[in-house]
């Protein structure tokens, strides 16, 4: 198969993009393309991978300006007459080359309330919740984040308001607010309304769209601003 | 400013939303109906001069304009200016008070 040319961002956030051959093969992903640069073509190139089949979430890049998780994107579906660009995530701090610094990205999600608070131990019989209820549900179509932060760096509302919690921590508080066995709802409300929170939300769409999972940030948020609203009205807030 | 007193903008930029959504189809559907076969100022002044029911319908229009767009303005002016603070809500309560008080003074001149 033909040789694939491909330019790779080198540096932090000042750098510049490297340009490398890399051999065609069938079904092989960009973070095979990443890897061979790796080990066959320059040691020093820095990115970040761990299960290489879609569960750990750490090997987001932008390859051809888009937000991917490269262990499961195919260069086939990718690359534009044998061209890859492969760059770090938008939004995030670069460390070096393609890794970010994930840890604004996280810290949002403590800051959204994204830990779950209930009063059982683990002495209590287990919280029995009906599998098909409506906020089960709700929960399930939320819930399989791998916590990519593909949503985030698609997101414009991130990138020109640095305050904004983002479509990953308020997808995670909405799984939250719709649990039945937790107990900061109000709290938790509090934390993720307003300018910051998902108020901030255009309904753009990018994270619903580029999300891996298939799972649509934008109608959580929507259900956020509606508990919002509602918890406005009973003056619970 | 806090999360409730952003949230409450929020709610009055839908609830204005919904209000001006309407009252642009009451305009315009008035306008075309009254234009048709032409329509002096004489005659528009016939119609709005001591009018009550249109002096409130307009006057919620331009109360409602007063309301939405500065709370828009004021995403553009965090998200392209950084703009936050006292500073900008002075300068949108400016605004505010500006859209009203224009809209108003036209109401008043048609009306009265
Ligand atoms: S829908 Fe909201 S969170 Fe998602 S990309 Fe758009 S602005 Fe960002
Ligand atoms: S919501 Fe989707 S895109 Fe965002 S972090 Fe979770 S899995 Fe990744
Ligand atoms: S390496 Fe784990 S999701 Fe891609």
């Amino acid at each position: 198969m033909s040789a694939l040319a491909v330019e790779v961002w080198r540096g932090g956030a000042q750098g510049a993009f490297q340009s490398f051959e890399v051999p065609r093969h069938p079904s092989q992903t960009v973070l095979d393309v990443v890897t061979y640069i790796q080990r066959s073509l320059d040691a020093t190139l820095a990115y970040r991978f761990a299960c290489r089949v879609g569960m750990c979430g750490s090997c987001a890049m932008s390859v051809n300006g888009v937000p991917r998780w490269t262990c499961r994107t195919h260069v086939d579906k990718v690359a534009r007459e044998n061209k890859l660009v492969i760059g770090p995530l938008r939004n995030l701090p670069v460390i070096r080359d393609l890794v970010t610094d994930m840890r604004g990205f996280f810290d949002k999600w403590a800051r959204a309330k994204g830990s779950f608070a209930g009063t059982k131990t683990k002495r209590d019989d287990f919280a029995r919740v009906a599998p098909d209820s409506a906020d089960r549900r709700k929960v399930d179509a939320g819930i399989e984040c791998i916590g990519c932060g593909v949503c985030y760096s698609a997101c414009d509302v991130v990138a020109w308001n640095p305050d904004y919690l983002g479509p990953a921590a308020l997808n995670r508080a909405w799984t939250l607010v719709k649990d039945e066995r937790d107990v900061v709802k109000h709290e938790r409300l509090r934390a993720v309304a307003g300018d910051a929170g998902c108020h901030a939300c255009h309904t753009h769409m990018s994270c619903t769209e580029r999300c891996p999972m298939g799972l649509a940030p934008t109608a959580a948020i929507s259900g956020l601003k509606r508990a919002v609203l509602g918890s406005v009205l009973k003056g619970e807030l | 400013m806090s999360a409730k007193a952003q949230s409450l903008l929020w709610i009055a930029q839908r609830a204005s939303a919904a209000l001006l959504a309407l009252c642009v189809i009451v305009h315009l559907v008035t306008i075309i109906y009254a234009v048709q076969g032409g329509l002096s100022a004489a005659e528009i002044f016939g119609r709005t001069r001591g009018n009550v029911a249109w002096f409130v319908f307009y006057s919620i229009f331009v109360l409602g304009v007063a309301v939405h767009a500065p709370i828009g303005l004021r995403s553009v002016f965090i998200e392209w200016l950084g703009w936050r603070g006292r500073s900008r809500d002075a300068a949108l309560v400016a605004f505010a008070a500006l859209l009203a008080w224009m809209g108003m003074r036209a109401v008043f001149a048609v009306f009265a």
